[in-house]
Protein backbone atom coordinates (compact mmCIF):
# COMPACT_ATOMS: atom_id res chain seq x y z
CA UNK A 1 0.00 0.00 0.00
CA UNK A 2 1.64 3.68 -0.86
CA UNK A 3 1.64 6.38 1.95
CA UNK A 4 -1.22 8.21 1.87
CA UNK A 5 0.35 11.37 2.88
CA UNK A 6 3.92 12.34 4.77
CA UNK A 7 4.28 15.84 6.41
CA UNK A 8 6.69 18.47 5.55
CA UNK A 9 7.60 22.00 6.58
CA UNK A 10 8.91 24.48 4.19
CA UNK A 11 8.97 28.37 3.97
CA UNK A 12 6.74 29.75 1.11
CA UNK A 13 7.12 33.56 0.48
CA UNK A 14 8.95 33.63 4.11
CA UNK A 15 6.17 32.02 6.59
CA UNK A 16 6.96 28.62 7.33
CA UNK A 17 4.00 26.00 6.66
CA UNK A 18 3.52 22.70 7.81
CA UNK A 19 1.56 20.49 5.52
CA UNK A 20 0.74 16.85 4.59
CA UNK A 21 1.19 15.79 1.25
CA UNK A 22 0.70 12.97 -0.99
CA UNK A 23 4.06 11.52 -2.33
CA UNK A 24 2.77 11.47 -5.43
CA UNK A 25 1.58 15.29 -5.81
CA UNK A 26 4.48 17.69 -7.24
CA UNK A 27 5.54 21.37 -5.47
CA UNK A 28 3.36 23.21 -7.62
CA UNK A 29 -0.28 20.56 -7.46
CA UNK A 30 0.32 21.81 -3.26
CA UNK A 31 1.62 25.15 -3.78
CA UNK A 32 -1.66 25.95 -5.69
CA UNK A 33 -4.19 23.52 -4.45
CA UNK A 34 -2.96 23.50 -0.87
CA UNK A 35 -2.02 26.41 -0.07
CA UNK A 36 -3.96 28.47 -2.88
CA UNK A 37 -1.04 30.17 -4.15
CA UNK A 38 -2.38 29.85 -8.26
CA UNK A 39 0.22 32.36 -9.46
CA UNK A 40 2.16 29.69 -10.56
CA UNK A 41 0.26 27.99 -13.91
CA UNK A 42 0.58 24.17 -14.87
CA UNK A 43 1.13 23.99 -18.33
CA UNK A 44 3.09 21.95 -20.41
CA UNK A 45 4.34 19.39 -17.59
CA UNK A 46 7.19 18.20 -19.07
CA UNK A 47 9.51 21.31 -18.15
CA UNK A 48 9.75 23.17 -21.94
CA UNK A 49 7.53 25.97 -21.07
CA UNK A 50 8.77 27.59 -17.76
CA UNK A 51 4.93 28.38 -16.49
CA UNK A 52 5.55 26.84 -13.26
CA UNK A 53 8.56 28.17 -12.40
CA UNK A 54 9.47 29.12 -8.71
CA UNK A 55 12.43 29.42 -6.80
CA UNK A 56 13.82 26.51 -4.31
CA UNK A 57 16.92 27.96 -2.09
CA UNK A 58 17.13 30.44 -4.32
CA UNK A 59 17.35 28.60 -8.06
CA UNK A 60 15.06 28.72 -10.44
CA UNK A 61 13.14 25.15 -10.85
CA UNK A 62 9.81 24.57 -12.77
CA UNK A 63 7.80 23.29 -9.99
CA UNK A 64 5.96 20.71 -12.11
CA UNK A 65 8.68 18.73 -11.98
CA UNK A 66 9.88 18.72 -8.24
CA UNK A 67 7.95 16.39 -5.81
CA UNK A 68 6.26 18.63 -2.50
CA UNK A 69 8.14 16.12 -0.19
CA UNK A 70 11.64 16.88 -2.03
CA UNK A 71 10.53 20.45 -1.13
CA UNK A 72 10.83 19.36 2.84
CA UNK A 73 13.05 21.90 4.42
CA UNK A 74 13.05 24.41 1.57
CA UNK A 75 12.82 27.81 1.15
CA UNK A 76 10.78 28.44 -1.30
CA UNK A 77 9.75 31.75 -3.39
CA UNK A 78 6.44 32.14 -5.53
CA UNK A 79 5.22 35.03 -7.55
CA UNK A 80 3.31 35.90 -4.71
CA UNK A 81 6.45 36.72 -2.61
CA UNK A 82 7.38 39.46 -5.26
CA UNK A 83 5.67 42.62 -4.23
CA UNK A 84 6.22 43.93 -0.46
CA UNK A 85 3.62 42.89 1.93
CA UNK A 86 2.05 46.81 1.33
CA UNK A 87 1.35 45.52 -2.29
CA UNK A 88 3.99 47.57 -4.26
CA UNK A 89 5.35 45.79 -6.76
CA UNK A 90 9.24 44.62 -7.19
CA UNK A 91 11.02 46.56 -9.64
CA UNK A 92 10.82 43.81 -11.72
CA UNK A 93 6.68 43.43 -11.88
CA UNK A 94 6.72 47.18 -12.36
CA UNK A 95 9.24 47.08 -15.59
CA UNK A 96 7.15 44.33 -17.20
CA UNK A 97 4.07 46.30 -17.00
CA UNK A 98 6.65 49.89 -18.49
CA UNK A 99 7.57 47.73 -21.08
CA UNK A 100 4.40 45.68 -22.40
CA UNK A 101 5.86 42.27 -21.26
CA UNK A 102 2.27 41.01 -20.09
CA UNK A 103 -0.04 40.11 -22.69
CA UNK A 104 -1.81 37.53 -21.56
CA UNK A 105 -0.47 37.34 -18.78
CA UNK A 106 -0.51 33.46 -18.49
CA UNK A 107 3.41 33.04 -18.49
CA UNK A 108 3.93 35.81 -16.57
CA UNK A 109 4.27 34.54 -12.87
CA UNK A 110 7.33 31.85 -14.50
CA UNK A 111 8.44 34.54 -16.50
CA UNK A 112 9.06 37.12 -13.32
CA UNK A 113 10.74 34.37 -11.22
CA UNK A 114 13.21 33.77 -13.87
CA UNK A 115 14.05 37.62 -14.55
CA UNK A 116 14.35 37.51 -10.69
CA UNK A 117 16.73 34.51 -10.50
CA UNK A 118 18.24 35.83 -13.46
CA UNK A 119 18.83 39.42 -11.70
CA UNK A 120 20.47 38.23 -8.58
CA UNK A 121 22.85 36.29 -10.34
CA UNK A 122 23.73 38.67 -12.95
CA UNK A 123 22.36 42.23 -11.89
CA UNK A 124 23.42 43.92 -15.10
CA UNK A 125 22.84 41.04 -17.51
CA UNK A 126 23.82 41.01 -21.24
CA UNK A 127 21.65 40.17 -24.13
CA UNK A 128 23.17 36.68 -24.19
CA UNK A 129 22.47 36.22 -20.83
CA UNK A 130 18.80 38.03 -20.70
CA UNK A 131 18.60 35.45 -23.63
CA UNK A 132 20.23 32.34 -22.18
CA UNK A 133 18.51 32.87 -18.91
CA UNK A 134 14.79 33.11 -20.10
CA UNK A 135 15.63 30.00 -22.37
CA UNK A 136 12.94 27.80 -20.13
CA UNK A 137 10.33 30.47 -20.04
CA UNK A 138 7.91 30.15 -23.28
CA UNK A 139 5.43 32.91 -24.39
CA UNK A 140 2.58 32.61 -26.72
CA UNK A 141 1.73 35.74 -27.06
CA UNK A 142 5.90 36.35 -28.16
CA UNK A 143 6.26 39.20 -26.12
CA UNK A 144 9.90 38.13 -25.76
CA UNK A 145 10.99 41.42 -26.88
CA UNK A 146 9.02 43.42 -24.28
CA UNK A 147 10.46 41.25 -21.36
CA UNK A 148 13.75 41.57 -22.45
CA UNK A 149 13.45 45.18 -22.50
CA UNK A 150 11.86 44.65 -18.77
CA UNK A 151 14.79 43.02 -17.47
CA UNK A 152 17.32 45.55 -19.15
CA UNK A 153 14.71 48.40 -17.16
CA UNK A 154 14.91 46.51 -13.70
CA UNK A 155 18.82 46.32 -14.29
CA UNK A 156 18.73 50.06 -14.98
CA UNK A 157 18.07 50.71 -11.82
CA UNK A 158 15.55 53.57 -13.20
CA UNK A 159 12.65 54.35 -11.67
CA UNK A 160 9.35 52.31 -12.89
CA UNK A 161 7.24 54.84 -14.96
CA UNK A 162 4.39 52.19 -12.80
CA UNK A 163 4.22 52.70 -9.34
CA UNK A 164 2.29 50.10 -7.37
CA UNK A 165 -0.41 52.49 -6.54
CA UNK A 166 -0.89 53.69 -10.15
CA UNK A 167 -1.28 49.94 -11.36
CA UNK A 168 -3.82 49.36 -8.54
CA UNK A 169 -5.70 52.69 -9.95
CA UNK A 170 -5.57 51.63 -13.45
CA UNK A 171 -6.60 48.20 -12.53
CA UNK A 172 -3.24 46.84 -13.69
CA UNK A 173 -3.85 48.30 -17.59
CA UNK A 174 -0.28 46.79 -19.09
CA UNK A 175 -0.64 49.91 -21.78
CA UNK A 176 -1.45 52.31 -19.66
CA UNK A 177 2.14 52.11 -18.23
CA UNK A 178 3.65 51.14 -21.92
CA UNK A 179 2.10 54.54 -22.57
CA UNK A 180 3.77 56.19 -19.67
CA UNK A 181 6.98 54.81 -20.17
CA UNK A 182 6.77 56.28 -23.94
CA UNK A 183 6.09 59.78 -22.97
CA UNK A 184 8.80 59.82 -20.26
CA UNK A 185 11.49 59.29 -23.37
CA UNK A 186 9.89 62.05 -25.63
CA UNK A 187 11.00 64.69 -22.79
CA UNK B 1 0.14 10.77 -11.28
CA UNK B 2 -0.31 7.42 -10.01
CA UNK B 3 0.80 6.99 -6.46
CA UNK B 4 3.85 5.34 -5.17
CA UNK B 5 5.65 5.05 -1.42
CA UNK B 6 8.83 7.56 -0.82
CA UNK B 7 11.29 6.60 0.74
CA UNK B 8 14.08 8.91 1.45
CA UNK B 9 17.36 7.16 2.84
CA UNK B 10 19.93 8.81 5.22
CA UNK B 11 22.66 6.14 4.40
CA UNK B 12 24.20 4.73 1.40
CA UNK B 13 23.53 0.91 2.93
CA UNK B 14 20.05 1.64 3.60
CA UNK B 15 19.79 3.14 -0.16
CA UNK B 16 21.29 0.23 -1.26
CA UNK B 17 19.51 -2.29 0.78
CA UNK B 18 15.81 -1.03 -0.22
CA UNK B 19 16.99 -0.84 -3.87
CA UNK B 20 17.86 -4.59 -3.15
CA UNK B 21 14.88 -5.74 -1.32
CA UNK B 22 12.83 -3.83 -4.15
CA UNK B 23 13.96 -4.78 -7.62
CA UNK B 24 12.05 -3.40 -10.06
CA UNK B 25 9.66 -2.01 -7.48
CA UNK B 26 11.91 1.14 -6.69
CA UNK B 27 12.83 3.74 -8.98
CA UNK B 28 16.15 6.09 -7.84
CA UNK B 29 15.31 9.63 -7.66
CA UNK B 30 17.91 12.45 -8.30
CA UNK B 31 17.08 15.99 -9.92
CA UNK B 32 13.49 14.25 -11.53
CA UNK B 33 13.56 16.01 -14.60
CA UNK B 34 13.19 12.96 -16.30
CA UNK B 35 11.80 10.52 -13.84
CA UNK B 36 8.61 12.96 -12.94
CA UNK B 37 7.84 13.40 -16.48
CA UNK B 38 7.74 9.35 -16.82
CA UNK B 39 5.61 9.10 -13.75
CA UNK B 40 3.19 11.28 -14.91
CA UNK B 41 2.14 9.56 -18.10
CA UNK B 42 3.01 6.02 -16.49
CA UNK B 43 5.58 5.03 -18.46
CA UNK B 44 6.98 4.07 -15.54
CA UNK B 45 5.00 2.54 -12.39
CA UNK B 46 7.37 2.16 -9.79
CA UNK B 47 6.12 0.69 -6.14
CA UNK B 48 8.43 2.90 -4.35
CA UNK B 49 10.33 6.05 -5.45
CA UNK B 50 13.81 6.31 -3.92
CA UNK B 51 15.35 9.87 -3.43
CA UNK B 52 19.24 9.60 -2.87
CA UNK B 53 19.87 13.08 -2.45
CA UNK B 54 20.37 13.01 1.11
CA UNK B 55 22.70 10.10 0.90
CA UNK B 56 25.83 11.63 2.16
CA UNK B 57 28.12 9.42 0.01
CA UNK B 58 26.34 10.85 -3.50
CA UNK B 59 26.02 14.72 -2.23
CA UNK B 60 26.73 17.24 -4.68
CA UNK B 61 30.44 18.28 -4.86
CA UNK B 62 33.34 18.60 -7.23
CA UNK B 63 36.64 17.15 -5.45
CA UNK B 64 39.78 17.01 -6.71
CA UNK B 65 41.85 13.80 -5.12
CA UNK B 66 45.35 12.95 -4.93
CA UNK B 67 46.74 12.00 -8.63
CA UNK B 68 44.64 14.64 -9.95
CA UNK B 69 41.73 12.61 -10.36
CA UNK B 70 38.59 15.00 -10.41
CA UNK B 71 35.52 13.42 -8.38
CA UNK B 72 31.92 14.82 -8.98
CA UNK B 73 29.50 13.74 -6.77
CA UNK B 74 26.36 11.65 -8.19
CA UNK B 75 23.89 14.44 -7.69
CA UNK B 76 26.04 17.32 -8.58
CA UNK B 77 23.75 19.82 -10.65
CA UNK B 78 24.31 20.37 -14.40
CA UNK B 79 24.83 24.20 -12.98
CA UNK B 80 27.09 23.53 -10.36
CA UNK B 81 29.66 21.27 -13.18
CA UNK B 82 29.07 24.40 -15.91
CA UNK B 83 30.27 27.02 -13.46
CA UNK B 84 32.89 24.89 -11.31
CA UNK B 85 36.94 26.56 -12.08
CA UNK B 86 38.49 22.76 -11.67
CA UNK B 87 35.86 21.76 -14.52
CA UNK B 88 36.28 24.28 -16.47
CA UNK B 89 39.94 24.66 -16.49
CA UNK B 90 40.46 20.45 -16.83
CA UNK B 91 37.42 19.12 -18.58
CA UNK B 92 36.51 21.76 -21.01
CA UNK B 93 34.05 20.00 -22.90
CA UNK B 94 31.49 18.75 -19.91
CA UNK B 95 31.24 22.42 -18.76
CA UNK B 96 30.24 23.35 -22.12
CA UNK B 97 28.18 20.26 -22.44
CA UNK B 98 26.45 21.09 -18.83
CA UNK B 99 25.72 24.33 -19.87
CA UNK B 100 23.57 23.39 -22.66
CA UNK B 101 21.41 20.85 -20.91
CA UNK B 102 17.94 22.26 -21.05
CA UNK B 103 17.01 25.29 -19.60
CA UNK B 104 18.15 27.37 -16.29
CA UNK B 105 15.64 25.52 -14.33
CA UNK B 106 16.34 22.13 -15.71
CA UNK B 107 19.85 22.71 -15.18
CA UNK B 108 19.32 23.50 -11.64
CA UNK B 109 17.96 20.07 -10.94
CA UNK B 110 19.43 17.72 -13.79
CA UNK B 111 22.08 15.65 -11.86
CA UNK B 112 24.87 14.45 -13.88
CA UNK B 113 24.30 10.99 -12.61
CA UNK B 114 20.99 10.51 -14.24
CA UNK B 115 22.27 12.15 -17.06
CA UNK B 116 24.49 9.13 -17.54
CA UNK B 117 21.59 6.36 -15.80
CA UNK B 118 18.88 7.41 -17.87
CA UNK B 119 21.30 6.40 -20.85
CA UNK B 120 19.69 8.31 -23.64
CA UNK B 121 21.32 8.54 -26.98
CA UNK B 122 21.56 12.75 -26.77
CA UNK B 123 22.87 12.88 -23.48
CA UNK B 124 25.03 15.82 -24.10
CA UNK B 125 27.26 15.20 -20.88
CA UNK B 126 28.42 11.49 -22.20
CA UNK B 127 30.64 12.28 -25.22
CA UNK B 128 33.14 14.99 -23.33
CA UNK B 129 33.08 12.39 -20.09
CA UNK B 130 33.99 9.40 -22.56
CA UNK B 131 37.20 11.82 -24.07
CA UNK B 132 38.16 12.16 -20.87
CA UNK B 133 38.11 8.84 -19.90
CA UNK B 134 36.02 9.12 -17.08
CA UNK B 135 34.89 6.06 -14.67
CA UNK B 136 31.43 5.90 -12.83
CA UNK B 137 31.80 4.53 -9.17
CA UNK B 138 28.92 2.47 -8.20
CA UNK B 139 27.52 1.21 -5.17
CA UNK B 140 25.41 -1.98 -3.92
CA UNK B 141 25.08 -5.14 -1.75
CA UNK B 142 28.38 -6.21 -3.64
CA UNK B 143 30.02 -3.43 -2.44
CA UNK B 144 32.08 -0.81 -4.58
CA UNK B 145 32.86 -1.23 -8.79
CA UNK B 146 34.61 1.15 -10.88
CA UNK B 147 32.70 1.14 -14.42
CA UNK B 148 34.81 2.79 -17.30
CA UNK B 149 31.74 5.33 -19.32
CA UNK B 150 32.38 3.44 -22.34
CA UNK B 151 31.33 0.24 -20.63
CA UNK B 152 28.46 1.65 -18.95
CA UNK B 153 25.99 2.37 -21.46
CA UNK B 154 24.25 -0.47 -23.41
CA UNK B 155 21.30 1.71 -25.37
CA UNK B 156 18.82 3.96 -25.03
CA UNK B 157 17.99 3.55 -20.95
CA UNK B 158 20.00 0.49 -20.48
CA UNK B 159 23.33 0.11 -18.94
CA UNK B 160 25.67 -2.17 -17.35
CA UNK B 161 24.76 -1.37 -13.56
CA UNK B 162 23.49 -4.18 -11.83
CA UNK B 163 20.16 -4.71 -10.24
CA UNK B 164 20.19 -2.87 -7.30
CA UNK B 165 23.35 -0.54 -7.57
CA UNK B 166 23.55 2.91 -7.53
CA UNK B 167 26.17 5.29 -9.08
CA UNK B 168 27.71 6.90 -6.05
CA UNK B 169 29.96 9.41 -8.10
CA UNK B 170 31.85 9.78 -11.73
CA UNK B 171 35.49 10.28 -11.62
CA UNK B 172 37.65 12.14 -14.39
CA UNK B 173 41.76 11.50 -14.89
CA UNK B 174 42.64 15.37 -15.17
CA UNK B 175 46.08 16.88 -13.85
CA UNK B 176 48.66 14.26 -13.51
CA UNK B 177 47.14 11.68 -15.88
CA UNK B 178 48.49 13.43 -19.50
CA UNK B 179 46.43 17.15 -20.18
CA UNK B 180 43.60 16.37 -22.25
CA UNK B 181 42.14 19.89 -23.68
CA UNK B 182 38.52 18.94 -25.01
CA UNK B 183 35.64 20.98 -26.49
CA UNK B 184 31.84 19.84 -27.40
CA UNK B 185 29.60 20.95 -30.13
CA UNK B 186 25.76 20.07 -30.75
CA UNK B 187 23.58 20.86 -33.25
CA UNK B 188 19.82 21.10 -32.35
CA UNK B 189 16.28 22.26 -34.01
CA UNK B 190 16.49 25.59 -32.46
CA UNK B 191 18.43 27.87 -30.08
CA UNK B 192 17.62 28.31 -26.62
CA UNK B 193 16.26 24.70 -25.01
CA UNK B 194 16.08 21.72 -27.35
CA UNK B 195 17.59 18.12 -27.11
CA UNK B 196 20.60 17.65 -29.14
CA UNK B 197 19.83 16.48 -33.06
CA UNK B 198 23.83 15.51 -32.77
CA UNK B 199 26.33 15.88 -29.66
CA UNK B 200 30.02 15.49 -30.03
CA UNK B 201 32.97 16.06 -28.09
CA UNK B 202 36.62 15.79 -29.25
CA UNK B 203 39.59 15.48 -26.53
CA UNK B 204 43.34 15.64 -27.45
CA UNK B 205 46.64 15.28 -25.56
CA UNK B 206 50.55 15.96 -26.00
CA UNK B 207 50.92 12.59 -27.42
CA UNK B 208 48.75 13.60 -30.82
CA UNK B 209 45.86 10.84 -29.14
CA UNK B 210 43.13 12.33 -30.55
CA UNK B 211 39.66 11.00 -29.07
CA UNK B 212 36.42 11.70 -30.69
CA UNK B 213 33.12 10.50 -28.98
CA UNK B 214 29.50 11.55 -30.35
CA UNK B 215 26.01 10.66 -29.33
CA UNK B 216 21.95 11.11 -31.36
CA UNK B 217 22.70 9.02 -34.03
CA UNK B 218 22.62 5.55 -32.45
CA UNK B 219 21.37 3.55 -29.56
CA UNK B 220 24.42 4.88 -27.84
CA UNK B 221 27.11 7.19 -27.26
CA UNK B 222 29.96 6.30 -28.90
CA UNK B 223 33.96 6.25 -28.38
CA UNK B 224 36.49 6.33 -31.70
CA UNK B 225 40.25 7.00 -31.17
CA UNK B 226 42.88 8.32 -33.96
CA UNK B 227 45.98 6.48 -32.81
CA UNK B 228 47.62 7.91 -36.16
CA UNK B 229 48.31 11.49 -34.99
CA UNK B 230 46.73 12.67 -37.81
CA UNK B 231 43.84 14.38 -36.49
CA UNK B 232 45.91 16.06 -34.20
CA UNK B 233 48.68 17.58 -36.50
CA UNK B 234 48.29 20.98 -37.21
CA UNK B 235 50.16 20.51 -40.57
CA UNK B 236 47.95 18.10 -41.54
CA UNK B 237 45.29 18.89 -44.28
CA UNK B 238 41.53 18.17 -44.59
CA UNK B 239 42.46 15.49 -47.10
CA UNK B 240 44.37 13.91 -45.02
CA UNK B 241 42.21 13.83 -42.35
CA UNK B 242 38.91 13.19 -44.15
CA UNK B 243 39.49 9.16 -44.07
CA UNK B 244 40.47 8.98 -40.74
CA UNK B 245 36.71 11.13 -40.09
CA UNK B 246 34.90 9.03 -41.63
CA UNK B 247 36.28 5.98 -39.99
CA UNK B 248 35.73 7.58 -36.69
CA UNK B 249 31.95 8.12 -37.73
CA UNK B 250 31.38 4.65 -39.51
CA UNK B 251 29.20 3.55 -36.80
CA UNK B 252 27.04 6.16 -36.71
CA UNK B 253 23.75 4.73 -37.34
CA UNK B 254 21.04 7.73 -37.01
CA UNK B 255 17.27 6.69 -37.27
CA UNK B 256 15.38 7.54 -40.29
CA UNK B 257 12.36 8.15 -37.91
CA UNK B 258 13.53 10.27 -35.42
CA UNK B 259 11.38 13.70 -35.48
CA UNK B 260 14.62 15.70 -34.27
CA UNK B 261 16.51 15.76 -37.24
CA UNK B 262 16.67 13.78 -40.39
CA UNK B 263 19.37 11.03 -40.94
CA UNK B 264 20.86 12.12 -43.79
CA UNK B 265 21.44 15.75 -41.91
CA UNK B 266 22.87 14.24 -38.81
CA UNK B 267 25.43 12.28 -40.61
CA UNK B 268 26.67 15.64 -42.63
CA UNK B 269 26.77 17.21 -39.24
CA UNK B 270 28.85 15.10 -37.25
CA UNK B 271 31.76 15.61 -39.99
CA UNK B 272 31.50 19.63 -39.36
CA UNK B 273 30.79 19.28 -35.37
CA UNK B 274 33.96 17.15 -36.07
CA UNK B 275 36.28 19.30 -37.28
CA UNK B 276 34.95 22.07 -35.20
CA UNK B 277 35.40 20.66 -32.06
CA UNK B 278 39.05 19.65 -33.00
CA UNK B 279 39.50 22.67 -34.13
CA UNK B 280 39.09 24.33 -30.63
CA UNK B 281 40.67 21.40 -28.91
CA UNK B 282 43.59 21.86 -30.88
CA UNK B 283 43.48 25.54 -29.88
CA UNK B 284 43.05 25.01 -26.14
CA UNK B 285 46.03 22.44 -25.79
CA UNK B 286 47.93 25.64 -27.64
CA UNK B 287 46.97 27.78 -25.34
CA UNK B 288 47.49 25.33 -22.25
CA UNK B 289 43.95 25.92 -21.50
Amino acid sequence: MPQTTLPIELTVNGTLRGIDVAPHHTLLEVLRDDLQLTGSKECCLVGECGACTILVNGRSVDSCLVLAVEADGADVLTVEGLASPDGRLAPIQAAFLDQGGVQCGFCTPGQLMSAHALLAGHPHPTRAEIEEGMAGNLCRCACYEQIFAAIDQAASGAAPAVTGASVRAEAGDAWAGAKTSAEGLDQ
Amino acid sequence: MRPFTYARPDTLADAVALLAERGAEARVLAGGTDLIIRLRDGSVRPEVVVDVKRVPELAPGIRARDGGMLVIGATTTMTEIAAHPLIRRDVAGLAEAAAVVGSVQIRNRATLAGNLCNASPAADTAPSLLVHGAVVVAHGLAGERRIGLDDFFVRSGLTTLAPGELVVAIEIPASGHGRIASAHQRRTRRRGHDLASVTLACGLDATGLTRIAYGSVGPRPILRLDTTGVLAAAASTDEARTPIFEAIFADATPSVRSMRAGAEYRLAMLRVLGRRALATAQARLAAGE
